[in-house]
């Protein structure tokens, strides 16, 4: 649906004080976030955050430790629920709802967002009741198409050929890399529409970085994708657009290409180039 | 009904979402009955913890009057006080404490600091860890076994003694634990200055650990005030006035043992006076062990 | 020079702490010694507690020991859970700890407290209401109306079993705690990233990531049941035979240990029968404890 969105050149973020370069890219942003901002008890860590999350596109975040990237990526899947004494205001709209909504089904709403974190979290059972275990929560499938969906899934995380063979044996078997593709795989099999990805490589070798960042280039074509990263490469080869976010603000957001060559603001440039962060 | 899957088992039909309600509302269902009842189980966990307090207090405070402290148990009818059952208990659980703690402290100094890699040292933990939850009751049959026997006599010593045995793996256990949290920098900073290892233990690492040793010994003396099984075979309970230390010796524990079951008013009566004593100061003793460890953080 | 003399005194302790132990089986050993010659392998099985004609056999306490303590399991263990799941899951931040800490001192009350607290209070609760209605309730059903028979004097096995079950609640509920504790939130936060429930994720991923150690909780609360003495003694009615209702008399090793030892002279059969069922008690809590402790040690270094 969104092949024509490829040239990187023709993508524009519907963000307010942008400006759209042509009017025919303009797409409905799958999330679209206004004015949120976000309290660990009384530490006011993300202030006024307006940014889109384009449908099917990569929307990379980066910025220096604490910025809020993470914390963001927190706040769309209510993972701050958890935890009493954090919260958030403002807005953050997907499907003419406002996802930040108390009375949001947190866990409805999970399973059309998913997540996969820093650090390989394989649950402990098998590699295929990894993946069936959030089918389930969400629909009633026979064996045979439970089946099929693991099939599915672990192919379109480019596993499958590895461990077709024995996923009946635990999960905590698998290699560091490998176990952060089951997590892709458990992520999707859910059928998620948005995908959060935080930091998904920095716990993985170079070999096993590079094989999830094939998938997330993949796996655009079917899901919304937001990534934090701490790496500036990582963000520029696989994100379309790029936010760049420092002390809990949102500095700037541009296509990838203009973020990494013509930045608009001076702190941006300053952390892209090193001089902190 | 559910999603169905394409041939080449894509997932193409979106999810269905009406089974997909249908599943959340009895998962969430499900959820609220396990959360009602685990604040159910929390209820009754305080309730009885609330209604054994309120019994004690109900039925304690009641007696309670300056002869129980002034006078040593009586025959029934004759207006007898706890005094000698009280300083029993203080007498033993001061032995106790008193010979089991330098145990406990150098055991748990040997498994911080002198085992690394050594084989008995897992089995010193295990046997101290063991012993931790063993049957008071068969600890007081060893001292008797050991001691009263031998001796030909029931004592305020073996009482004590037997309470020491109870002690010594409580204060191993935090003693080890708290040397083990002493970050390595501070140990190498004292033999850097060239101070030897021991000066290091007993100078630096014991200071630094001091609340945590204390909680732990707090918590031991507690544990063994309270204890009456092991008193049984070894100091035996005396109903006159004693102190001598070779003698059968009172203690608040015993005698709410022979009181509580007895058919006079007044010595059941006494008896919960002793039991009120007794677990007021065991639950300060915890509480203040308590509120010593949490000043750490 | 100081420094071996400080590292001889530690290792010393060490090794006093093994003879301690070693002393306190030898002991018992020795002092049933008369008991395992006179009865044989026969002293296990035989449900016989006569002092008149000196015939003394171990299975009736034995038997109460065991019984006893797997009920009071079977009560504790759920309810330990509900309150090791309510603590580290579902309550509030700010009674987390006060809750807590009321749990824990529930483990500090002396044992003789529970005894006089159930003698005086649950007995006849139990005498009153709870044995009439259940024998009510159940007459004329099979097996429960046997399960559940006889005159409702309060005291008896299921009572004993209660009171043991509200004494080693706090030491599972502990244990549970601690080591549901020591799950990673992330691997929490990735089963609520698919949509778990609460529930779910106790069931699912934090349940099957701590199942050793929880079982080595269940372990060390079935460890200290085994030698409960106190708060058994006041209430099970201490009656040397083995009735098939819940509701009737018997008694624990230990609770028998306790009664009879006064009137066990130095030398007698009879207290050598009592310390040969010492011995036995040792033997069974130590496997009991040691299995505990070696399910519990890797996650709790963690």
């Amino acid at each position: 649906m969104s092949t024509t969105m490829n040239d990187r050149q023709d993508q524009i973020s519907a963000t307010p004080g942008m400006h759209a370069r042509s009017a025919e890219a303009i797409k409905e942003p799958r999330i679209s976030i206004r004015g949120l901002d976000f309290y660990y008890g009384s530490n006011h860590a993300l202030k006024n955050i307006n940014l889109d999350f384009p449908e099917c596109q990569v929307t990379g975040m980066i910025g220096p430790s604490g910025c809020g990237k993470s914390t963001l990526l927190r706040c769309l899947n209510r993972m701050y629920d958890l935890y009493p004494g954090q919260r958030a205001t403002g807005e953050a709209m997907m499907d003419g709802v406002n996802i930040i909504d108390p009375s949001v089904d947190v866990n409805a709403l999970r399973a059309r967002i998913g997540m996969v974190f820093q650090k390989p979290t394989p649950f402990p059972m098998t590699i295929y009741e990894n993946i069936a275990f959030g089918v389930k929560l969400h629909e009633r499938l026979s064996k045979s198409q439970m089946d099929e969906r693991v099939e599915w899934s672990l192919t379109r995380a480019a596993l499958w050929v590895e461990v077709k063979d024995r996923l009946n044996s635990s999960a905590m078997g698998l290699s560091g890399g490998q176990q952060q593709r089951l997590c892709i795989a458990r992520t999707i099999a859910v059928r998620p529409q948005v995908i959060l990805l935080d930091e998904p490589t920095s716990a993985l070798d170079p070999i096993s970085t590079l094989k999830v960042e094939e998938l997330i280039d993949e796996l655009k074509h079917d899901f919304t994708i937001a990534i934090v990263t701490h790496n500036m490469q990582q963000a520029a080869r696989c994100a379309d657009q790029v936010a760049f976010f420092y002390l809990g603000e949102m500095v700037e957001v541009a296509p990838a290409a203009q973020m990494f060559t013509a930045p608009k603001q001076q702190r941006t440039q300053e952390y892209i180039t090193g001089r902190f962060g | 009904m559910s999603a169905t899957l394409s041939a080449d088992g894509v997932p193409s039909a979106p999810r269905n979402e009406a089974v997909a309600r249908a599943l959340g509302r009895r998962r969430s269902r499900t959820n609220l009955v396990v959360k009602a009842l685990c604040l159910l189980a929390t209820a009754i966990g305080l309730l009885l913890l609330a209604s054994i307090l309120a019994t004690l207090l109900w039925r304690g405070l009641g007696g309670l009057s300056i002869t129980v402290f002034t006078t040593s148990t009586k025959p029934p009818g004759s207006n007898g006080g706890l005094l000698n059952a009280i300083v029993g208990t203080l007498i033993q659980t001061a032995i106790g404490t008193a010979v089991g703690t330098p145990i406990g402290l150098m055991v748990g100094t040997y498994l911080a600091e002198y085992s690394v890699g050594s084989r008995i040292s897992g089995a010193v933990r295990f046997v101290s860890d063991v012993l931790l939850s063993a049957p008071s009751i068969l600890i007081g049959l060893f001292l008797y076994e050991i001691l009263v026997q031998p001796v030909g006599g029931f004592s305020a010593i073996a009482g004590g003694l037997a309470l020491a045995v109870i002690v010594i793996p409580i204060v191993v256990r935090t003693t080890e634990d708290m040397l083990r949290l002493i970050p390595a920098t501070l140990r190498e900073a004292a033999i850097g200055l060239g101070a030897p290892k021991w000066k290091m233990i007993t100078l630096i690492c014991y200071r630094a650990a001091m609340d945590g040793i204390v909680t732990g010994v707090l918590l031991a003396v507690a544990r063994v005030a309270g204890e009456t099984a092991p008193l049984l075979f070894t100091s035996f309970g005396n109903l006159n006035w004693s102190v001598s230390l070779t003698q059968p010796m009172a203690s608040l524990p015993v005698t709410i043992y022979q009181y509580a079951g007895s058919a006079f008013e007044d010595w059941v009566q006494l008896a919960w006076v002793a039991a009120l004593l007794i677990t007021v100061g065991v639950l300060a003793i915890n509480i203040t062990a308590r509120s010593l460890l949490r000043g750490r953080k | 020079m100081g420094d071996a003399v400080f590292a001889g005194f530690a290792r010393a302790s060490g090794g006093f702490v093994l003879l301690l132990l070693g002393g306190i089986i030898v002991s018992l050993f020795i002092g049933g010694l008369a008991a395992f010659r006179q009865f044989g392998a026969a002293f296990v099985v035989s449900p016989l507690w006569n002092p008149v004609t000196q015939k003394f056999g171990g299975l009736v306490p034995i038997y109460g020991t065991l019984v006893t303590s797997v009920l009071a399991l079977l009560l504790a263990v759920p309810l330990a859970f509900g309150i090791a799941f309510y603590l580290t899951e579902l309550a509030p931040a700010w009674l987390r700890r006060p809750v807590g800490t009321a749990i824990e001192l529930l483990a500090a009350v002396p044992s003789i407290i529970y005894g006089m607290w159930g003698f005086f209070v649950i007995v006849p609760i139990m005498a009153g209401t709870v044995q009439p209605a259940v024998i009510g309730a159940f007459d004329g059903i099979p097996v429960l109306q046997d399960l559940f028979a006889g005159p409702p004097f309060g005291t008896g096995i299921l009572t004993a079993a209660f009171i043991l079950a509200v004494m080693i609640i706090p030491f599972i509920a502990a244990t549970m705690r601690d080591v549901f504790l020591t799950v990673p939130a992330v691997y929490k936060e990735s089963a609520y990233g698919v949509g778990c429930t609460t529930w779910e994720v106790m069931r699912s991923i934090v349940l099957p990531y701590t199942r050793v150690s929880v079982v080595g909780g269940i372990m060390l609360g079935l460890g200290r049941a085994l030698g409960e003495t106190m708060a058994v003694t006041f209430v099970i009615g201490n009656a040397n035979r083995i009735t098939s209702s819940l509701f009737g008399a018997g008694n624990t090793i230990a609770s028998l240990v306790a009664l009879e030892f006064p009137e066990s002279p130095a030398g007698s059969l009879k207290l050598a029968s009592l310390l040969a069922l010492g011995f036995i008690l040792f033997v069974i809590s130590f496997i009991v404890l040691a299995i505990s402790r070696i399910l519990l040690r890797p996650r709790l270094k963690g």
